[in-house]
């Protein structure tokens, strides 16, 4: 028995979505049964994993603070990805964005006592900056002199690591533990919990601004990609470099800003972060958000709106996972959703036809077929 | 600080690169990227570690690592081969995939001993002057097993007829489909390979060159460093080779950095429990960036570089691209 994949000519709407959730759904089924087979309950995981994500407005407003540097790293990804510029360099970007925002008020960069109004947009634009540089490295490099941009984000990732671990042993250690002192009240985003006083119901809730950052981003970057001239080129350079060169589009020069945009948007991350959840900067400040932006890229297909779904997905599976054992079974049900999303495009991009024995019908030459345009999940 | 000891560790730990990065080679000669190296390492090391520890036997463990190395890459494989999958995003699920596996199968591994492989010396070498005690005495044998692939590698790709075959499929598929070779089946097949030798080199760190098992520390991003070493060497395994022990005799240079406690007369600002020694952690990474960009370089400088259908999904029928 052979099969046989056919290029679809027309894919009917309901298709992707279907898939997706399918994918999703047969990635938890197979993760269930490695829990099963290592000793654990796959069911009383996945309840608690609900229970512990949804259950109640307070552990809501808990997934909800995980999902918001999910949401901006996951829009830094989907930002690069769309222009098929493979930015795996988030989760660096982000902890320098945490660093630049911690450096305002830990160098200190302005008088202590500055109101909040103005330390944190202040904070905002020292995160942007310094994700932005730390993305632009990788991006000039592959503009310039063509370098692999995987490798090296990937390696400034664990560049960015000991660069936070230096300051946070050493220059702004508090008392010698790995953290530094805790930041002004200045500077914290306000939560909902803030607000108790006029709603009562808001008491102990923890959303914090970070999340109106994360939305409002998300608005922006779809604007940006649906709406203006240089979005419309990035997403032509990502279905077609050669159209792209054709239509006299300079290549390189989008890269380097994407590349740079990218790296503001996970910064921002990092400062929303440190401002909004832990108000002080720590070595162990990312459960890995930077990497797991990947895969709520790939699982949003790049589109904006659709990161914030997959963010707060996501970011459940992180909160919920904090107890499950073994520890390492949110990384694993990650990389298996990433696989079923990958083999779930081929159905959605090919026919499937099964033949019993012998060599089936050739697969018809298709000249128009781009390859580029199946994986990016479409305009 | 022996020198001697210093080469002599720098082989054992620069064979765990080495099989990598030629693993690497062979996939990506035949055309297919796999960025899943750090995945299969892991779950090489993790599964050579709990085997050797439930058999008692490291042959068995390294067996048994090589064969899951060879599924990863089968998975690998499949889903870019068969299935026309983007071997970026594969290879980044199956880092993900094995990185998450392997935490979830090393549970309870920390602090556990197990049988190390053996470590021999070989007859007549060993007793040269000067090189013989460094490089051929009291060594893994795995170690040996990288002096004799490194060659037997280069002679395959380069001077048989299955490696002519190889680079055929790696630099014009169709043209080597219209002649007869089996494109899908020697890609496949090559990728395997590669996932047999992450495997196995993640089974070295645990039963050869570091025993133990630390989670994704384990391997701490040496996956990826075997892939830059790949642009490094510019798909030569002699290059390879070259990379992965220069790379793993500097690392302990620069550890040993620590040791000293003044440097031209100034106090040594790396010394352990200084926080300035994170600068020295990061100098690996920035030695990759650097080979990194040397090598697009030189390989745009002389034209050569990587093999022209790399990363691209051949169909059989649709026009070159």
């Amino acid at each position: 028995m052979t099969f046989h994949l056919e290029p679809r000519t027309v894919t009917p709407r309901w298709l992707s979505p279907l898939v997706t959730v399918g994918a999703v759904a047969v990635a938890l089924v197979i993760s269930g049964g490695i829990i099963g087979l290592v000793g654990g309950d796959p069911v009383r995981s996945y309840a608690h994993i609900l229970e512990a994500s949804f259950g109640s407005v307070g552990v809501l407003s808990d997934t909800l603070v995980k999902a918001t540097p999910l949401i901006l790293t996951g829009l830094a990804c989907a930002l690069a990805f769309r222009m098929r510029l493979w930015n795996i360099g988030a989760e660096g970007q982000f902890l320098l964005g945490a660093w630049g925002a911690s450096a305002v008020v830990l160098f200190p960069l302005v008088p202590a006592g500055t109101p909040g109004i103005v330390l944190i947009p202040l904070m905002m634009i020292a995160g942007m900056l310094a994700g932005g540089i730390w993305g632009l490295i990788p991006g000039v490099l592959r503009a310039r002199l063509g370098v692999n941009e995987i490798i090296v984000t990937l390696m400034l990732n664990y560049i960015a690591l000991a660069w936070i671990q230096f300051w946070v042993f050493g220059p702004w250690s508090e008392g010698g533990f790995q953290q530094t002192h805790p930041f002004p009240p200045e500077a914290a985003l306000p939560r909902l919990a803030d607000f108790a006083s006029i709603v009562p119901g808001f008491a102990g809730l923890t959303v914090h601004l970070g999340l109106v950052f994360g939305l409002v981003a998300a608005g922006l970057l779809w604007l940006f990609l649906e709406r203006s001239r240089f979005g419309y080129e990035i997403r032509l350079i990502g279905d077609s470099p050669r159209a792209a060169t054709y239509a006299g589009i300079d290549i390189k020069r989008r890269l380097i800003i994407v590349f740079a945009i990218s790296g503001a948007l996970a910064g921002l991350a990092g400062m929303s972060e440190v401002n909004g959840a832990v108000h002080r900067l720590q070595d162990h400040i990312s459960p890995g958000y930077g990497f797991t932006a990947v895969i709520v890229a790939y699982l949003a297909k790049f589109r904006p709106g659709r990161v914030v779904v997959a963010a707060i997905l996501f970011g459940a599976l992180i909160l919920a996972g904090r107890e499950i054992q073994p520890s390492g079974v949110p990384a694993m049900i990650q990389g298996i959703i990433l696989f079923t999303l990958i083999v779930s495009d081929v159905l959605v991009r090919y026919q499937v036809r099964v033949t019993r024995g012998g060599r089936g019908p050739t697969v018809p030459a298709t000249p128009a077929a781009s390859p580029s345009a199946g994986s990016a999940g479409g305009g | 600080m022996d020198l001697g000891l210093i080469v002599a560790a720098g082989l054992a730990t620069g064979t765990v690169l080495l099989f990598a990065a030629i693993g690497e080679i062979f996939a990506e000669r035949a055309g297919v990227l796999n960025l899943g190296v750090e995945g299969m390492m892991l779950m090489g090391a993790v599964t050579g570690f709990s085997v050797t520890g439930s058999t008692g036997n490291p042959w068995f463990g390294l067996g048994a690592a090589m064969l899951v190395g060879g599924l990863f890459g089968l998975l690998h494989g499949v889903v870019t081969i068969r299935l026309r999958a983007d071997q970026v995003v594969s290879g980044l699920a199956l880092t993900f995939l094995g990185t998450g596996l392997a935490r979830v199968l090393g549970e309870g591994l920390t602090n556990t001993n197990v049988e190390r492989l053996p470590t021999i010396s070989i007859p007549v070498l060993a007793d040269l002057p000067i090189v013989g005690p460094i490089v051929f005495a009291n060594q893994s044998v795995l170690v040996y097993v990288g002096f004799g692939l490194v060659p037997l590698a280069w002679f395959w790709i380069t001077r048989t007829r299955p490696g002519l075959h190889l680079r055929a499929v790696g630099e014009a598929p169709a043209a080597a489909d219209a002649q007869g070779i089996g494109v899908y089946r020697l890609r496949l097949g090559y990728v395997v390979v590669g996932g047999i030798l992450a495997g196995l080199a993640g089974a070295t760190i645990t039963l050869a060159v570091s025993p133990g098992w630390f989670g994704d520390q384990t391997v701490n991003g040496r996956g990826w460093i075997a892939i830059g070493l790949v642009i490094f060497a510019r798909w030569s395994p002699i290059w390879a080779a070259f990379g992965a022990y220069l790379f793993a005799a500097i690392s302990p240079f620069i550890l040993g950095l620590q040791g000293v406690p003044t440097i031209l007369g100034v106090e040594n600002p790396f010394l352990p429990g200084r926080s300035a020694t994170f600068f020295l952690e990061m100098l690996p990474y920035l030695f990759v960036i650097g080979v990194v960009i040397l090598g697009s370089r030189s390989a745009a400088r002389r034209r050569i570089g990587a093999p022209a259908a790399l990363g691209i999904p051949y169909v059989r029928g649709e026009r070159g691209h």
